[in-house]
């Protein structure tokens, strides 16, 4: 079975970001990227149940300026085996993101989508979704195991009061959570090797998809800061304030 | 222009971040509510009161247990016709669902909003809440998760609003429920307690997550923790507050060995009152606490209970 895996460029999650003093939106000029760190564990994934025998090829597929190929890069040395990179200047928004994996979806054919459950940056949780609903696949979101039996695939999903599994039916979409699984770092000698992987290039226009925005940023602002307290020397002077003068217990 | 949304809830009613959800759509005009699910009728009957909602609608239907994206997105969009807007909270119920409502009407779905400007105009958070983007949606039909700390739930009880039943069509069976493991405690759930206290990677182990009792006992506190001690399997992963866990926003935020890495932030630093205790005088969550205690947390949390049983 084959194993489609999109993963997002972003502002390297360490990075500490800035609001663009203009308010057009994030300072993101000569700050450090990185692969989707949620995008990672899905590579992992896939990498995984290919070492399992349940996939037969890995397909990384990347969106965005041309430096996406170095996110493609990544992931074939995680241990996917080609690339596609859908090649624009453009802003993509989740739905624009969707329509073209869907595209490519209906060229290739996977039998399992694995995304990211949400990119750090606009922070939307919602591509997954979206292709899981123009494919009218089932969806199994912010996954914390899954396993492959047959036709179907189960999935144990992070709630919010704990864990839920659910049993889908393939072809399927997959989001990850955090505690799906550790992304391995990829050896100097499979980075050497995925230089040699195959990337196929192509644009919006070739997978027939307009990628107009429907959301239009007016304006990014600093959230409110918080302004400065103050250090307290006891346990006993903390509980004090907290009931003279925060009032909150 | 009438708004729909999509309720949670459980035995004890509609759940609190599904009120906020229905305080941000009384921002945009009618209301109307969505209870669906297999045997609903105690929940709907709980949803009529909620205050400000005109009309409750009920898709009582055994393929909706559970709120499983497929079928639940499948109504949603049967629905959506007559809804200028259609929001649920941004939950785990809310965040499946949704956005597979949106593709399906071909729209770009607004996700956790912070504040409703206009009818085509919010507020919502982007890179864990480092900004705030204003952004205005193109669609004629607005697809919206709500950032529930952000509002102000409407109250449990108070309304009278007639109820409805909903025809269910033929809903998609691609997925199936297989089981749940829903952690039982006596303590309120995170995103709606007045106090929550969470412990970080300086807690050590889960065993230590035990010095925390008392303390949440006495002040009716959620348990919570960052990230590092979800990944190190000290506490279950609903425990997480933090970018992508939970965001919450009580009175009184108790961050008990936790260094406040910016992921962690995101979660909890519109709390009106920020406590934190770290004995690294230089960890970052000083940065943003009202009141910071330097000192060891396995002298300061038993204090701490002392404190709170002798007053």
């Amino acid at each position: 079975m084959k194993i489609l895996v999109p993963v997002k460029r972003v502002v390297d999650y360490n990075v500490k970001v800035r609001v663009k003093t203009d308010g057009s939106g994030i300072e993101t000029s000569g700050v450090k990227m990185s692969m989707n760190p949620f995008d990672e564990i899905a590579v992992e994934e896939a990498v995984r149940l290919k070492e399992k025998g349940v996939a037969t090829e890995i397909v990384a597929v990347s969106m965005g300026v041309p430096q996406c190929a170095e996110t493609i890069r990544t992931a074939l040395a995680m241990g996917a085996d080609r690339g596609i990179l859908v090649e624009t200047d453009a802003d993509l928004q989740p739905l624009a993101v969707a329509k073209l994996l869907k595209a490519i979806a209906d060229q290739e054919k996977p039998q399992i989508i694995i995304l990211g459950k949400q990119a750090i940056d606009d922070d939307m949780s919602a591509t997954g979704q979206m292709l899981a609903a123009l494919l009218g696949w089932s969806q199994g979101t912010f996954a914390s195991k899954v396993a492959v039996e047959g036709e179907s695939l189960t999935v144990t999903r992070e709630v919010d009061g704990g864990l839920e599994t659910v049993s889908l039916t393939l072809p399927a979409i997959i989001t990850t959570d955090l505690r799906l699984n550790e992304p391995r770092y990829a050896s100097l000698p499979n980075i050497m090797k995925a230089r040699k992987k195959p990337i196929a290039n192509m644009k919006p226009a070739d997978l027939g998809v307009d990628t107009t925005p429907r959301l239009t940023v007016l304006k990014v602002e600093e959230p409110p800061k918080r302004k400065a307290g103050q250090k307290v020397g006891s346990v006993a002077e903390l509980v004090s304030k907290l009931k003279t003068e925060a009032k909150v217990i | 222009m009438t708004s729909l949304v999509l309720l949670e809830f459980d035995d004890s009613g509609i759940k609190q971040p599904s009120r906020s959800a229905v305080a941000a759509a009384q921002a945009l005009g009618e209301v109307h509510a969505l209870v669906a699910g297999a045997n609903v009728s105690a929940a709907a009957e709980k949803a009529a009161k909620l205050p400000g909602v005109s009309k409750v609608l009920v898709a009582d239907n055994p393929a909706l247990n559970h709120l499983l994206a497929e079928p639940t997105a499948a109504l949603l969009v049967a629905m959506a016709p007559a809804y200028s807007h259609i929001l649920a909270a941004t939950t785990a119920v809310g965040k499946n669902v949704l956005p597979r409502v949106a593709a399906l009407l071909d729209v770009q779905p607004i996700s956790d909003i912070a504040a409703v400007v206009d009818a085509d105009t919010f507020v919502r958070p982007i890179y864990a809440g480092n900004g705030m983007a204003t952004v205005k949606s193109s669609d004629s039909k607005k697809v919206i998760t709500v950032r529930a700390a952000s509002f102000d739930p409407v109250a449990a009880d108070g309304g009278n609003s007639p109820t409805e039943p909903v025809s269910v069509g033929d809903l998609p069976g691609l997925s199936k429920f297989v089981s749940a493991e829903l952690s039982k405690s006596e303590r309120p759930e995170l995103t709606a307690a007045r106090v929550v206290i969470s412990g970080g990677r300086g807690m050590q182990n889960g065993e230590n997550f035990k010095l925390i009792d008392p303390i949440a006992d006495k002040l009716g506190a959620a348990v919570g923790a960052s990230r590092a001690a979800v990944d190190a399997g000290f506490v279950p992963n609903e425990y997480q507050v933090g970018q992508t866990g939970k965001i919450v926003a009580p009175e009184l935020y108790v961050a008990v060995g936790i260094s406040g890495a910016i992921q962690h932030l995101a979660g909890m630093k519109d709390s009106k009152v920020i406590v934190a205790i770290n004995k690294d005088e230089e960890a970052p969550i000083f940065q943003v606490a009202d009141y910071g205690l330097v000192a060891d947390l396995f002298t300061a949390l038993p204090e701490l209970a002392a404190e709170l049983e002798r007053s």
